[in-house]
């Protein structure tokens, strides 16, 4: 078959389509992998990514639990506390939250505490973020939590190809991962075949998805597709910006990261959690540790507001959009250099 | 067929919303506990267990004593007794089989070590040298679990994943009368139950919650009582009279094998000493009421039985008595030495791979300890406390 065949035999596939079908090619690879969680069985899940699992492995591999969040990933503690490899589904990312002691007491630290002799080889997926009308609950950003647990891997995809690999490394992954789900990105769609996936690099690398001269836009999941938009309206300002996708916030690629934003001397980071409090800060601090000596301005940051998550027919003002990102981008002191007279956006 | 699906294939169709439950046992508890020593039935047990688990008494007693000894003497940050509840602990470990798993509470070190483990590592979580000091999987014991009734769903789901793999294993379950306010108690429970899984729920109610008394914790007339609403059978039994509570949990075993499903036993005991070492339970309860309990001791109503059946006479007594001496002593000599401890395994085990992040953080404490040596040599941790 020629590279040019297997172009054509690629199709519109969603984001959830993908996620789906990962589920589903780590469950026939490995007898070990378990799909639990609320409605993931006849229904396929509120967001239909575990749909036709239940029917194809059957209701021992692929269980509608009682619904208790804390009971669902307690459960899954014990299952791989007997070498099964399980991935919950969290409905919504706010109603993961009984399940946090679980996480954060026994999940994040099980490996440690037993010094390696029982790891917890969990994927947690949890649908987050906002922008699809969500009623109160149902849209949060729960990342910075997730982030401040040490013994948890934090991943966010972006893309439909993204959302497949990542989903496949986290499940093989032998610690235990947060995998967030952008659910306004879950219909979003990309021509991709699953029968050549494309080689996605394990957790923990970034990749810069739009390379540019003038400015770093650093972000992950429900925001890329933002960044990229206000990266190409930019360039009718003159500024020609690079866009970096974190795909993992743990661990965290430093090395992608710092390399960007010394070669463009400026940054903002965009994010819809929180900014107090939030990843944001975090990127923000390490950049100017590494980077200081190559920085044209103050790191920004372009986030959620610091409230609680908005009724949906107000969220348009909450959520980081492409007005807030150029905006912050306008702000990275570039008067400096046109007193320095050098032209507006380039270096 | 699949342990979770009817007979016949996969059913899209939700069942009704109410069945009637076939199963014939009885789900409420008895008014009473069960009690078998002092009783007639207590002719029918069988004399090797008796001497079995009286000897696990004496040394259990022996163990407990030591151990809150080596509290004061600064050996252990913390020591939870389970004075008093010697029983319990010790019929726990005794009706499980070679490939059955217990999961412990922080009161429990007792039922680890009376299932075959060190010890010494089973102290070591309140020593504070590391915080499982112990292979899990080599005595199939969940390391200790701090946070209350935590550790229930996890014995549900290893129980629930051995069952799905075809194993013979059965998971037992120790929570405090506390712990059964807490949500994970009843989403154990739920779960063992709508997923018939092979696990057994013990709880010791010692009377308190640190201070509170079980009054303030429940309006139940039992806590085996709740069992009831998510369809398993409760068993109220004296968690004093080791043979009843060994009796009672060997048949919620057997149930549980056998694919009955999930038992909740409630053993009714007290705490004799204090919540730790750091307590005072002299706010909060009376002597009066300690000594009473102190006349139903588990290793009296043991001894008075077998001494009455003359079943064992004083030297077979002395002779526990001198092996809970060989223990303890042996205890006492190895908690003594001072642990030997690297600070860089702080990092070793946070993930399977280290983060760059990490090794940044170890190059640090490495050089830091570098600098430190130099200073002052052979004063690092690893001969120090």
């Amino acid at each position: 078959m020629t590279a040019a065949a297997v172009d054509t035999a690629r199709k519109p596939v969603s984001m959830a389509q993908a996620l789906g079908r990962a589920l589903r090619d780590a469950m026939a690879d490995d007898p070990a992998v378990h799909v639990l969680g609320e409605d993931v069985g006849a229904l396929g899940g509120v967001f239909r990514v575990t749909d036709g699992l239940a029917k194809e492995f059957g209701e021992d591999r692929c269980t509608d639990t009682p619904l208790a969040e804390a009971g669902i990933l307690g459960a899954a503690v014990g299952m791989a506390m007997y070498g099964l490899r399980p991935v919950v589904e969290m409905q919504f990312d706010a109603f993961a939250y009984p399940a946090f002691e679980q996480l954060i007491s026994h999940v994040s630290r099980m490996r440690n505490r037993t010094r390696g002799a029982m790891p917890m080889p969990i994927t947690v997926r949890v649908p987050y973020g906002g922008g699809i009308g969500g009623v109160e609950h149902h849209s949060d950003s729960s990342e910075a939590y997730y982030m401040a647990t040490p013994g948890l891997h934090v991943v966010a995809p972006a893309t439909v190809a993204d959302a497949y690999g990542l989903l496949r490394a986290a499940i093989a992954s032998d610690d235990p991962v947060i995998f967030l789900e952008p659910k306004r990105l879950y219909w979003s769609k990309a021509d991709w075949s699953p029968d050549r996936p494309e080689q996605v690099p394990g957790i923990g690398s970034a990749v810069v998805r739009r390379a540019g001269t003038s400015a770093t836009l650093i972000t992950y999941g429900p925001s890329l597709p933002v960044c990229l938009e206000a990266a190409q309206a930019a360039t009718a300002e003159g500024w020609d910006l690079e866009v970096v996708d974190l795909r993992s916030l743990v661990p965290f690629d430093e090395e992608t990261v710092c390399a960007s934003v010394r070669r463009t001397g400026r940054a903002v980071v965009v994010h819809e959690s929180t900014g107090f409090g939030g990843p944001g800060g975090e990127i923000a601090a390490r950049i100017t540790e590494r980077c200081f000596h190559h920085l044209e301005a103050p790191v920004l940051r372009v986030a959620g507001f610091d409230i609680p998550y908005p009724p949906p027919m107000l969220e348009r003002h909450h959520l980081p959009g492409v007005d807030r990102v150029l905006d912050a981008v306008a702000r990275l002191q570039w008067e400096s250099e046109w007193t320095a007279g050098s032209e507006r956006g380039t270096r | 067929m699949t342990v979770l699906e009817q007979p016949g294939s996969y059913r899209p169709t939700p069942p009704p919303a109410w069945q009637p439950r076939t199963d014939p046992t009885p789900l409420l508890p008895d008014p009473e506990p069960f009690r078998l020593l002092g009783t007639d039935a207590a002719a029918d047990l069988d004399p090797e267990l008796l001497r079995r688990l009286y000897g696990q008494l004496v040394r259990g007693r022996r163990y407990n004593t030591q151990a809150t000894a080596l509290t004061r003497q600064g050996r252990l940050a913390v020591y939870p007794s389970s004075t008093g509840q010697e029983a319990c602990e010790v019929a726990a470990a005794l009706v499980l089989q070679e490939q059955d798993w217990l999961f412990p509470s922080y009161r429990d070190t007792l039922a680890a070590v009376a299932r075959g483990l060190d010890p010494v590592q089973a102290l070591t979580l309140l020593r504070g040298d590391w915080h499982t000091g112990y292979d899990p999987h080599e005595h199939r014991v969940a390391p200790l679990c701090t946070p209350l009734a935590t550790q229930l769903p996890h014995a549900v789901g290893l129980a629930h994943a051995a069952r799905l793999k075809g194993d013979d294993v059965v998971a037992l379950a120790m929570v405090g009368d506390g712990g059964t306010s807490e949500g994970d108690f009843h989403e154990a429970l739920n779960f063992a139950a709508v997923w018939q899984a092979p696990v057994v729920f013990l709880v010791q109610n010692n009377g308190f919650a640190i201070s509170v008394p079980l009054a303030k914790q429940t309006a139940a007339p039992s806590l085996a009582h709740k069992a009831v609403g998510y369809g398993m059978p409760g068993r109220l039994v004296d968690g004093n009279d080791a043979a009843a509570v060994h009796q009672v949990l060997s048949e919620a075993m057997r149930r549980a094998r056998s694919g009955g499903g999930p038992t909740l036993v409630e053993a009714v005991t007290y705490r004799i000493e204090a919540h730790t070492n750091a307590d005072d339970a002299t706010r909060y309860r009376t002597d009066t009421e300690v000594e009473m309990w102190r006349a139903h001791d588990p290793i009296v109503l043991l001894e008075r039985e077998l001494t009455g059946r003359k079943l064992l006479d004083e030297a077979g007594m002395e002779a526990e008595r001198q092996a809970a001496e060989r223990m303890a002593a042996d205890l006492r000599e190895r908690m003594n030495q001072d642990p030997v401890l690297d600070p860089m395994d702080l990092f070793t085990h946070v993930y399977a791979e280290q983060t760059v992040q990490l090794r940044e953080q170890a190059d640090r404490l490495r050089a830091e300890l570098a600098a430190a040596e130099e200073l002052s040599p052979g004063h690092q941790e690893g001969t120090q406390r």
